[in-house]
C-alpha cells in the first residue's frame, strides 16, 4: 500500500520523529538562564583579571613575580602549604580513623568540631589564634619568653592553615575507611597477618590515593589563604607576608598590574594543580569493584 | 554488603592515636575557641557596648542580608545549575562545570582585585558606571556580586551530588503517568533533593557570612557603608579597638556554631 | 585434623544464636552444615576459625583445646561468603599472601602459588585483579589463597552463595574433586540443601542454634530424627492426620507409619516420590491442578476433595502418568511416610511442600 493510499495513522508512523520534543524548550531555558547567570558572574571577571595581568605583557608579570618581596610571599606561601599538607594529611587520616572505626562516646562531637572551619569566617579563625597566642595574652607571653613567637610569626601562619584546612583529608579520607570490608582484615588474619601488617598491606594501600587527595586540597586551599593569615601574621614583608596579602597590598598601593600578575601566578599553580587532584580523587575509586 | 571493624580502644597503640587526635583538636581548635571566648566573657560590658555602636550593628545587619540574598540567588540558582548539569547533555558541560569551581580555586583577594578591575573608576566599567551614575565598586552592589561568586559552588554542588545518586528512573516513571516536566520537578524531584539542598543552603550562608578578602577590597569596609561584619572587625583590629573586634567575632563564632548544629544534621540525613 | 566442638553456646544480646551445640568431625571429612538462614550456623563457623569467642563451650582441634588460642594462629582456612579477596593485590599476590606471612622464601611462594592456580584452573590469571575477575574465578582464588598455606582446617562460609545457579553446580564439584585429592578436614555451611547433598559427606541440620541432626545424607533422607528435618529436607507434603489402627489417616488417604496410639492427631510428611498416581475417573480423591515439567523429573500438583493440596514427583516417562493432566480425577496411594505427634506450633503450617 503506497504512503498516499494509507489512513492518517500509517502516515504520521511514517514520518520521521520531530526533532525537537516539546518538553526540551523548558531544559533549553534553564540551560541558557545558568549559563548567562555563570557567564556573567565568573567568566566575566577572571576575564578581565587575566586582561590586566597579560596586558602588560609578560615582562610586566615578569618584572612583578621577580620583585623580591614577591618571591618570598610565594615562598613562605608555598612552604607553609606544603607543611599544613603533611600536618593535616597525618592528624587529618588519624581523625577519620577515630571517626569510622572507634567507638567513643562523643564521637558526634568530634566530627561537629571537624566541620568547624567549614562555618567559620576565616578571618575569625585568625583572630582565635590572636586571642590565644597574642603578645598581650598569658600565652603569648610565656612562649614570647621562651623565645618562641606564634602570632605575628611563622607558626601563627602554620596554625591558621591548619585550622582552616582541618576538615579536608578528613572528609576524603573518611568514605574509604567506611568501604573496607572487614571481611579483607579477617582474612588476612587467618593467613596468619599481625595486626601490623594487616593495617600495612590491607587496610592503607586503598586510603593513600584518598589521603593524597585530601593534602592536595589541603596544600591547594592552603595557597589561596586569606583571611586567617591577615589576621595573625601582621603581615610583616620577607617575613610574614603571604602571597594573597602580597596582592593586597598591590591593589591597596595602586599598583593593579602587579597585582593582577601575582594573581594570574596563583591562578596558574590552582589550574595545574586542579587535574592532578581529579585524577587523585578517581584513583580512590578505580580498583574498586 | 561491607562490613567495618568498629572497636573500642583498647589496646596501648589505639589510647594512642584517640590521644594524639584529641590532643591535635584541642591544640587547633578547642583552645583557641575557649581563648575568645573567655576574653569575651570576661569583659561583657565592653564588648557590648561597642556592638550596640550604629556601625557595628549597620555592619552586622549589612552581612545578614547580603547572606540572606545570596542564600535565595544562589539556592535556586544552584538547583538549577545541578539540573542542567547532571540532567543535560550539551557541548561545553565539562566546560561548564569548570567553571562553578572556580570560585573555589581563587583566593578572596584575586576575586576582589578582578571585580574591582570590572567596577573601579579605573576599570573597564568604570566609565560607563560614571556615565550611568550607577556606583557598584565602593558601595553595596560590589559586595553583594562578590559574595554570590565566591558562594555560587556551594548548593551546585551539594545537589548535584544527590542528584547523581538518584538517577532518573524515578523522573522516567512520572513521564509515563503523565506528568508534565514542571510537576515532574516539584512533586518528584524537589522532596528528593530536599537532604542536599538544605547541605548545600547552609554551607552557602555559611561562605556569604565567612566572606572577608573579597569584600574588602571591592567595598573598601567604609563604615556605615560597605563594611560587613568581616572587614567590621578587620578594622577594628587595626585600630585596635580589640573589645568591638573580639565582640563581633564571638558574634560570628557563634552563628557559625548554629550553622554547625544544622550541618551535623544535615549530614546525617544525607 | 579431627574436630570437636562441645556444649557451643553464643547469645547477642538476648538472642541466643548458638545454643548447646556439640559435634564431631573426622580427620579427611567434607562436612556441610545445613540449615535455614539465620538460623546459627556461620556463627558457629566463625567460633571455631577463632574469629568469634563463644560464650560457652570448648573448640578441640586435633585433640587440643584451642579457645584461647588467636584466629590467626589456629591454622585454619577460611572462605568468605563474598570472597574477601585483597582487591589491590593481584591474583597471585592473594594467593602468595598467607606464605608470605609465614617468611616463606619468594621461589617456593612462586611455586606454591603456579601450583594452586593449577589445580584451581586459573593459570594464567596471575597479574588479573579481583574486579577483573568472574565471580566464579573470585571464588575459586579464595578457595586457592586459603590453602596456600597448607591448613589443617578448611572452612567455608556459604561458599556459593554469590553466584549464578550455573556456575554453583560447577563450583560445588570442583570443591569435592578438590577434597578428594587434598583431603583436607572441611566444613561448610550452607542453606543450600541440594549443596550439602551434593558436596558433603555427612551433615549436621543446624536450626535455631540448635543441632537437629547429623549423618550421611542417606541417613538424613531416609530417617529423619525429627519433625524439622523431614520437613527441611527434600520436597515434602506435610497433611494433618489421625492414627487409626497403626495407620496415619489423612482423609481419604492412609499409610502404615511409626505413630503414636490409636486416635492421636498426627503430622505426616510424605516425600513426592512416596506417592502413586493414576487416573481414576470414578473414584479418584482429587484433581489434578497442575503438570509440570522439570527436565527429567514431572511433577503432578493436585487438590484434595475438601481442599487439601498435595504432589507428587515422578518419573518423565512414567507409565504412571498416562492420561494424567490438568482436570484429571486421580487416585492416589501413599507407599511411605514419617509420622509425629502433632504440636501446637504455630510456626509450622500444615502446606504441602518445602
Amino acid at each position: 500500500m503506497s504512503i498516499a493510499a494509507a489512513g492518517i495513522d500509517e502516515r504520521v508512523a511514517a514520518a520521521p520523529a520531530p526533532l525537537v520534543r516539546p518538553k526540551a524548550h523548558g531544559e533549553t531555558l534553564i540551560r541558557a538562564v545558568f549559563v548567562t547567570y555563570v557567564a556573567i558572574l565568573v567568566v566575566v571577571p577572571i576575564a578581565a583579571l587575566m586582561w590586566e595581568g597579560l596586558s602588560g605583557g609578560p615582562s610586566v608579570i615578569w618584572t612583578a613575580i621577580r620583585a623580591p618581596v614577591a618571591v618570598h610571599a610565594l615562598m613562605l606561601s608555598l612552604g607553609t602549604s606544603a607543611i599544613a599538607g603533611v600536618l593535616n594529611g597525618v592528624f587529618g587520616t588519624m581523625i577519620a580513623w577515630v571517626l569510622v572505626r572507634y567507638e567513643v562516646p562523643g564521637k558526634r562531637l568530634i566530627s561537629a568540631l571537624v566541620d568547624l572551619p567549614f562555618a567559620i569566617p576565616t578571618l575569625v579563625a585568625g583572630i582565635l589564634l590572636v586571642a590565644l597566642y597574642g603578645p598581650q595574652t598569658w600565652v603569648g607571653r610565656t612562649l614570647g619568653a621562651a623565645g618562641i613567637s606564634v602570632a605575628y610569626a611563622r607558626p601563627g601562619i602554620v596554625l591558621a592553615l591548619l585550622f582552616v584546612t582541618l576538615p579536608f583529608v578528613v572528609r576524603a579520607v573518611e568514605p574509604v575507611l567506611l568501604e573496607l570490608d572487614a571481611a579483607e582484615e579477617e582474612a588476612a588474619m587467618m593467613l596468619g597477618a599481625g595486626p601490623l601488617r594487616t593495617l600495612v598491606s590491607i587496610v592503607l594501600p586503598p586510603l593513600v590515593p584518598a589521603i593524597a587527595a585530601g593534602s592536595l586540597q589541603v596544600f591547594s586551599r592552603s595557597i589561596a589563604e586569606f583571611g586567617s593569615i591577615a589576621a595573625v601574621s601582621g603581615n610583616i614583608p620577607f617575613r610574614t607576608l603571604t602571597a594573597p596579602v602580597q596582592i593586597l597590598g598591590d591593589v591597596e598601593g595602586g599598583d593593579p598590574s602587579s597585582a593582577a600578575a601575582l594573581s594570574l601566578v596563583l591562578l596558574a599553580v590552582a589550574l595545574v594543580l586542579q587535574p592532578l587532584a581529579i585524577a587523585l580523587s578517581r584513583a580512590t575509586g578505580a580498583r574498586r569493584e | 554488603m561491607n562490613r567495618v571493624l568498629v572497636v573500642a580502644p583498647r589496646r596501648p597503640g589505639q589510647v594512642a592515636v584517640l590521644g594524639v587526635v584529641l590532643t591535635w583538636l584541642a591544640i587547633i581548635l578547642v583552645i583557641p575557641l575557649g581563648a575568645l571566648t573567655f576574653t569575651v566573657v570576661a569583659r561583657p560590658g565592653d564588648t557590648i557596648r561597642t556592638l550596640l555602636t550604629p556601625d557595628a550593628l549597620f555592619a552586622l545587619g549589612q552581612s545578614i542580608t547580603i547572606a540572606a540574598i545570596a542564600l535565595v540567588v544562589n539556592g535556586v540558582l544552584g538547583v538549577v545549575g545541578a539540573l542542567v548539569l547532571v540532567r543535560q547533555r550539551f557541548r561545553g558541560r565539562r566546560v561548564l562545570d569548570a567553571l562553578v569551581d572556580m570560585p573555589l580555586a581563587l583566593s578572596p583577594v584575586m576575586t576582589g582585585l578582578a571585580f574591582l578591575l570590572l567596577f573601579g573608576r579605573n576599570g573597564i566599567l568604570g566609565p560607563t558606571l560614571e556615565a550611568l551614575d550607577v556606583r557598584i565598586a565602593f558601595a553595596f552592589p560590589s559586595l553583594l556580586i562578590a559574595t554570590l561568586f565566591v558562594s555560587l559552588p556551594f548548593t551546585v554542588r551539594e545537589v548535584a551530588l544527590v542528584l547523581e545518586e538518584l538517577g532518573t528512573s524515578e523522573e522516567e516513571s512520572a513521564a509515563t503517568l503523565g506528568a508534565s516536566s514542571l510537576q515532574t520537578f516539584f512533586l518528584v524531584t524537589m522532596p528528593n533533593i530536599r537532604n542536599g539542598l538544605s547541605l548545600g543552603a547552609t554551607l552557602t550562608v555559611a561562605r556569604a557570612l565567612g566572606e572577608f578578602g573579597a569584600v574588602l577590597v571591592v567595598g573598601g569596609a567604609i563604615a556605615g557603608a560597605t563594611q560587613t561584619a568581616t572587614t567590621y572587625i578587620y578594622v577594628a583590629m587595626e585600630e585596635r579597638q580589640v573589645a568591638g573586634a573580639y565582640g563581633m567575632a564571638m558574634i560570628l563564632a557563634t552563628a557559625a556554631a548554629g550553622l554547625l548544629v544544622l550541618l551535623q544534621k544535615r549530614r546525617r540525613e544525607v | 585434623m579431627g574436630i570437636r566442638v562441645s556444649h557451643l553456646a553464643k547469645s547477642f544480646g538476648a538472642v541466643k544464636v548458638v545454643d548447646d551445640v556439640s559435634f564431631e568431625v573426622r580427620p579427611g571429612e567434607l562436612v556441610a552444615l545445613l540449615g535455614p538462614s539465620g538460623g546459627g550456623k556461620s556463627t558457629i563457623l566463625r567460633i571455631i576459625a577463632g574469629l568469634e569467642p563463644a560464650d560457652r563451650g570448648e573448640v578441640w582441634l586435633d585433640g587440643a583445646r584451642v579457645d584461647h588460642v588467636h584466629a590467626r594462629d589456629r591454622q585454619v582456612g577460611f572462605v568468605f561468603q563474598h570472597y574477601a579477596l585483597f582487591r589491590h593485590m593481584t591474583v597471585a599476590q592473594n594467593v602468595a599472601f598467607g606464605l608470605r606471612v609465614q617468611g616463606v622464601s619468594r621461589d617456593r611462594q612462586a611455586k606454591r602459588v603456579a601450583d594452586l592456580l593449577g589445580l584451581m584452573g586459573l593459570r594464567g590469571l596471575d597479574d588479573r585483579y579481583p574486579s577483573q575477575l568472574s565471580g566464579g574465578q573470585r571464588q575459586r582464588v579464595a578457595l586457592a589463597r586459603a590453602l596456600a598455606p597448607e591448613p589443617k582446617l578448611l572452612l567455608l562460609d556459604e561458599p556459593f552463595g554469590a553466584v549464578d545457579a550455573k556456575v554453583r553446580e560447577e563450583l560445588r564439584r570442583w570443591l569435592r574433586r578438590l577434597h578428594d585429592e587434598v583431603h583436607t578436614t572441611s566444613i561448610f555451611v550452607t542453606h543450600d540443601q541440594e549443596e550439602a547433598f551434593a558436596v558433603s559427606d555427612r551433615m549436621m541440620i543446624i536450626r535455631q542454634g540448635q543441632l537437629e541432626q547429623a549423618g550421611s545424607p542417606l541417613d538424613i533422607l531416609d530417617h529423619p530424627a525429627t519433625e524439622f528435618v523431614a520437613r527441611f529436607v527434600g520436597d515434602v507434603n506435610v497433611l494433618d492426620g489421625v492414627m487409626d489402627r497403626g495407620r496415619a489417616r489423612m482423609g481419604p488417604l492412609a499409610v502404615d507409619v511409626d505413630g503414636p496410639c490409636d486416635g492421636s492427631p498426627v503430622r505426616v510428611v510424605i516425600r513426592g516420590y512416596d506417592l502413586a498416581f493414576w487416573r481414576d475417573d470414578e473414584a479418584g480423591v482429587a484433581r489434578v491442578s497442575r503438570v509440570i515439567p522439570l527436565g527429567d523429573r514431572m511433577r503432578v500438583e493436585a487438590v484434595l476433595d475438601g481442599g487439601t493440596l498435595i504432589f507428587g514427583q515422578f518419573p518423565r516417562h512414567s507409565s504412571q502418568l498416562v492420561g494424567v493432566q490438568a482436570g484429571s480425577r486421580i487416585a492416589i496411594r501413599v507407599k511411605h511416610a514419617r509420622a509425629w505427634p502433632l504440636a501446637a506450633d504455630t510456626a509450622d503450617s500444615a502446606a504441602v511442600g518445602a
